[in-house]
């Protein structure tokens, strides 16, 4: 099996390219790359976190982040959102170099990404659907989307939408901390597709749930990007689950990138070697 | 089996040198300290005696109808000062802490420079911010009140700041993962997460004014502090002892009040 998704396994599948090569014979879509990490290392003062990682992925495909605790799997995906800057090396996202961005460049491509993360996240003492307008901030700045009386009628839509689409538009007026766990992590899902991103970043989204919510979450999370073919990097600690839902499986150890292969090529036993 | 008697710690550790030094110098310091306020056995035991005759003298407390009636009103314009006085202190307070609070708006010389500034409001007691405002704008309950919002924006802005820096990071990173600005983040994430430290802070800087505004009188701003002063100054201590009673009555309320207001408010929101 190839070590990475090649461009015509993707060529069945609903891909948005931005250019195509001549071969002479007929034209075959090229996959845009999204994500794309060149030699990026981190370290914390002395510390090294992880180093030299690389790796591209393209339109719609889905990678599993895998590794033991402590190896840097947070801190990558941080560093891909230039929420903590990366020590060298380069991240581009959607075509955009993440480390040379300026603040409003990066805040202009964060809206175009959909992060969740291990905890919620969510402002416990507001409502549901403030909590899940508060997602289209990046691209509506000011105080019409503080709060879900104040927003545009067109924004509270696509909250509700959003809600719908994770099946809690009935709850929307509920406050956030009045949740069952699995149903705050629905609303993170939520708050996260309602800008429509083209990239969704998951750290450990099922951690805090029980396996019966983490599945329903984990399935609920895989179908939504597969709708609109979003391109997905997500961390696990769920073997099944990185082999189930990621297209390709990257794992981390020793602070370096010691997997890059198709899930489709891997084993369960392939994987447990990175946490010894 | 081991024995665990040739392994428990001793109940008390042995002093070092260094630590014997340190104590014998607090206790210097102490003693130094209680000389400066020249403390004396002797007035201890002779100030019964004086205290009695003062309460003899005090009670019962005036309870005529035409004092209580001055008295209450003077017991309002004390209450009128220090809920004014404390609500534009806390509006005022949340612009300031935002400049104040680590990493929230502002860079970190903004943040140290306010910081210092809040330090000297606070380091400025309330009675001596009220003779300021009594030089500047004269005699009365609006000096008062001005003393009072200066003290507030002292304490909630410090305390508002802190109240922020300490929320739970997690939902401002996400919000700042969607690409929205500070002041957003803020507004949305940090606010909410502080908001019941700072209905928590909020009544218990009005009741601080309370406290305070019950003697701002005493250097001519306004409320009920001019009465105890003038009943000490001719001697009138039963009108004193009545003073000195409304302002305990009254500052218990506000603080049970303030308590009743603290769990309605923020107890079922927790």
């Amino acid at each position: 099996m190839p070590s990475s998704v090649t461009d015509l396994d993707l060529q069945d599948r609903p891909v948005r390219t931005e250019r195509a090569l001549d071969t002479g014979v007929q034209r075959i879509p090229v996959p845009r790359v999204d994500i794309e990490a060149k030699s990026v290392s981190k370290q914390f003062g002395a510390t090294p976190i992880f180093e030299d990682v690389s790796f591209r992925l393209v339109r719609g495909e889905a990678a599993a982040l895998v590794g033991a605790n402590g190896t840097g799997k947070s801190t990558l995906l941080r560093c891909m959102m230039g929420l903590v800057p990366v020590s060298s090396g380069q991240v581009t996202l959607l075509g955009h170099d993440t480390v040379k961005a300026r603040q409003a460049e990066l805040r202009t491509l964060r809206a175009r990404i959909g992060m969740v993360s291990q905890k919620h996240n969510l402002v416990p003492r507001l409502s549901v659907l403030s909590n899940v307008l508060h997602g289209l901030l990046g691209r509506h700045a000011g105080p019409r989307h503080w709060s879900h009386s104040l927003a545009p009628e067109a924004s509270r839509h696509a909250a509700m939408a959003a809600l719908d689409k994770v099946g809690l538009a009935h709850l929307a007026m509920r406050r956030a901390d009045r949740l069952s766990g699995g149903q705050q992590q629905r609303v993170a899902i939520a708050r996260a597709i309602v800008g429509q991103p083209e990239i969704l970043i998951a750290d450990e989204p099922t951690a805090s749930l029980d396996p019966a919510a983490g599945e329903d979450v984990m399935e609920l999370f895989f179908q939504l990007a597969r709708e609109d073919t979003v391109t997905v990097v997500f961390i696990s600690h769920n073997i099944e689950h990185a082999l189930r839902y990621g297209d390709r499986v990257l794992g981390l150890a020793d602070g370096r990138l010691q997997l890059d292969a198709t899930a489709a090529s891997l084993k369960a036993p392939d994987l447990r070697g990175l946490y010894d | 089996m081991t024995d665990m008697t040739n392994r428990t710690p001793a109940r008390m550790e042995r002093v070092s040198a260094l630590g014997f030094l340190g104590y014998a110098l607090g206790l210097a310091l102490m003693l130094w300290c209680l000389a400066g306020a020249g403390f004396s056995l002797d007035k201890v035991v002779s100030a019964p005696p004086r205290f009695a005759d003062f309460v003899s003298r005090a009670f019962p407390p005036n309870l005529e109808p035409q004092v209580l009636s001055r008295l209450g009103w003077k017991m309002v314009e004390t209450l009128q000062i220090a809920v004014a006085g404390a609500v534009i202190g806390v509006i005022l307070s949340l612009p300031v802490a935002l400049l104040a609070g680590r990493g929230l708006i502002a860079g970190p010389w903004v943040n140290q420079v306010v910081r210092m500034v809040l330090g000297f409001l606070r380091a400025v007691p309330d009675i001596a911010w009220a003779l300021v405002f009594v030089v500047a704008v004269g005699l009365g309950p609006f000096a008062g009140m001005l003393a009072i919002v200066v003290d507030t924006i002292g304490f909630c802005g410090r305390f508002f700041a802190d109240d922020m820096e300490s929320v739970d990071k997690g939902p401002a990173e996400s919000l700042t993962a969607t690409g929205a600005r500070r002041i957003d983040v803020v507004a949305c994430a940090t606010i909410p997460a502080a908001m019941p430290a700072f209905v928590s802070t909020s009544l218990y800087a009005l009741e601080k004014a309370v406290r305070s505004s019950t003697i701002l009188g005493l250097v001519g701003a306004g409320g009920i502090g001019i009465e105890l002063k003038v009943g000490f100054d001719l001697f009138d201590y039963p009108t004193a002892f009545t003073v000195i009673l409304m302002i305990a009555v009254v500052v218990i309320g506000i603080e049970q009040l303030s308590g009743w207001a603290r769990t309605k408010i923020i107890g079922d929101q927790r």
